[in-house]
């Protein structure tokens, strides 16, 4: 089915560096998804997923407690216990096949999340439009 | 085709080695990085083989015990920064490349053939600073801010701080936490064992120096033929005082007497048979009033009033006291002095009268 359309071209949305270093991407609508997809709904992705990626990235006192108390035991609590930030990027990787199963993929796009890219980009793969459903 | 399932890390660009199955991440060159593993692990050995028993037997036992957990602590944030990624960033795929190329071809505009292309930057505003983001021609991307390309790992590093050859990689945002823990509890480990070190040391020390002392002082004392006892009062010494009589002389012979002469016998025989009698009052033993010596035994005897003139006596009261002191006897021989008299009194005053009887003959 899907797999085995070809691909049109990937487009890479880049990373936002006005916040510093903190992982966030840019909201800026690419002009190859034009004819794809709506300019609300793919804010709307990018914004969610920013809201995650600085949840994962925040610095609060969870990230304090958590810090210090692997320290403690120098480093070996995550042996058994997963850090907060991989948390979230579950969370993010399960965000990520929801949306492209819900709206991706029915418009022949589809997400990659940024973890297999080294958080550096957000690839969108657009396949050859087959069907001409519009 | 067939295809195998490989792990990513054995696909991997880059000059790092891994092992345990791509868990650990290191440089090429390993070689320090064991240096420097000795070297902790060797004078923490040292430590705690020579010094810990000691210390927990004379200090405190926990002392050892916080050493070890120091060491422990130091050796898992050191194989921590070592075996860990620092936060490598993965190089551009194909695609990836050639999006980001024709965007800087765009940038850039016609560069008119012959001329230099300008250098690939873009600019970022980072809380209103302009930040100028670098494109790294090998990773074939725009390197994040305070990303670096470093030339031995051949990889571009987030946050890159340095290349430490001390822990055989880069140091970088994942494990610039764990080098730095490293760096400071190795610290306080060293000052650790330094400070137990050296008040082992002046302990060893002061040890020393008393026993060494004392010894050096005995062969002085031995090689002169004197006791403690001349030295500190000063017997022999000075101008104005004999010279000691009893040294030969001669070093060697000195030492020879002392310590090769022949040994001398105990005259007390104290597992002789007695008969065991009322109690006889010792005359020695009573602070007595007689000072002239009617006993047989030679003794000394302490009187209130010193009976044979020396440096304390007040001159008129010698002449009418050295009279008095010829008649006691002076013997030289090894008798302890009368257990009442301070130690040092009496002897004074067998060498003292013999002086005088020398000197009034």
């Amino acid at each position: 089915m899907r797999q085995q359309a070809a691909v049109a071209a990937k487009v890479f949305i880049q990373r936002d560096y006005t916040n510093g270093t903190v992982c966030q991407f840019q909201t800026k609508f690419p002009s190859e998804l034009e004819t794809r997809l709506d300019k609300q709904q793919f804010e709307e992705t990018v914004r969610t997923l920013n809201n995650l990626y600085a949840e994962a990235e925040k610095l609060g006192s969870q990230s304090y407690i958590e810090g210090c108390l692997a320290c403690l035991t120098a480093y070996t609590v995550f042996l058994c216990m997963e850090t907060h930030y991989e948390k979230v990027l579950k969370k993010i990787t399960k965000y990520i096949q929801e949306q492209n199963d819900k709206i991706y993929a029915p418009r022949g796009l589809l997400l990659t999340d940024p973890i297999e890219r080294g958080l550096r980009v957000i690839e969108v793969t657009i396949f050859e439009d087959r069907s001409l459903t519009r | 085709m067939i295809t195998r399932k490989v792990r990513k890390w054995e696909k991997l660009p880059g000059k790092n080695t891994f092992c345990c199955d791509g868990r650990v991440m290191m440089a090429r060159q390993k070689g320090v990085f064991y240096l420097t593993l000795f070297l902790i692990v060797g004078t923490c050995s040292l430590f705690f083989a020579f010094e810990c028993p000691y210390l927990a037997v004379h200090l405190s036992p926990t002392i050892p015990v916080f050493a070890i957990v120091l060491f422990l602590f130091v050796l898992a944030m050191l194989l921590r920064t070592s075996f860990s990624d620092p936060g490598v960033l993965p190089r551009a795929l194909q695609e990836e490349a050639t999006f980001i190329e024709m965007e800087i071809e765009a940038a850039n505009g016609n560069v008119p053939a012959g001329q230099r292309p300008p250098p690939r930057i873009r600019n970022v505003q980072i809380n209103n600073q302009i930040v100028k983001l670098k494109y790294c021609y090998t990773c074939k991307i725009f390197r994040p801010p305070r990303a670096s390309h470093c030339s031995i790992c051949d990889n571009c590093v987030d946050r890159f701080d340095h290349h430490c050859p001390w822990v055989g990689n880069c140091v970088g945002k994942r494990n610039y936490r764990y080098f730095y823990l490293f760096t400071l509890s190795l610290s306080l480990l060293t000052i650790y064992i330094f400070t137990f070190d050296i008040v082992h040391v002046l302990v060893c020390f002061f040890t020393l120096w008393s026993v060494v002392g004392l010894t050096g002082f005995h062969t002085y004392l031995l090689s002169l033929n004197q006791t403690t006892n001349e030295d500190i009062k000063g017997s022999w010494s000075g101008k104005n005082r004999v010279q000691n009589p009893y040294s030969h002389k001669n070093i060697i012979k000195n030492c020879c007497e002392v310590l090769c002469g022949p040994t001398y016998p105990s005259v007390l025989d104290r597992r002789g048979l007695t008969q065991e009698d009322s109690p006889v009052p010792v005359a020695s033993a009573a602070p007595s009033s007689s000072s002239s010596s009617s006993s047989p035994v030679p003794q000394t005897t302490k009187t209130k009033a010193p009976l044979i003139p020396n440096k304390r006596t007040p001159d008129d009261a010698k002449p009418s006291i050295a009279a008095s002191a010829q008649k006691s006897p002076s013997p030289k021989e090894e008798n302890p002095p009368a257990p009442k008299a301070p130690p040092l009194a009496s002897p004074e005053m067998d060498v003292e009268t013999s002086i005088n009887k020398d000197k009034t003959h």
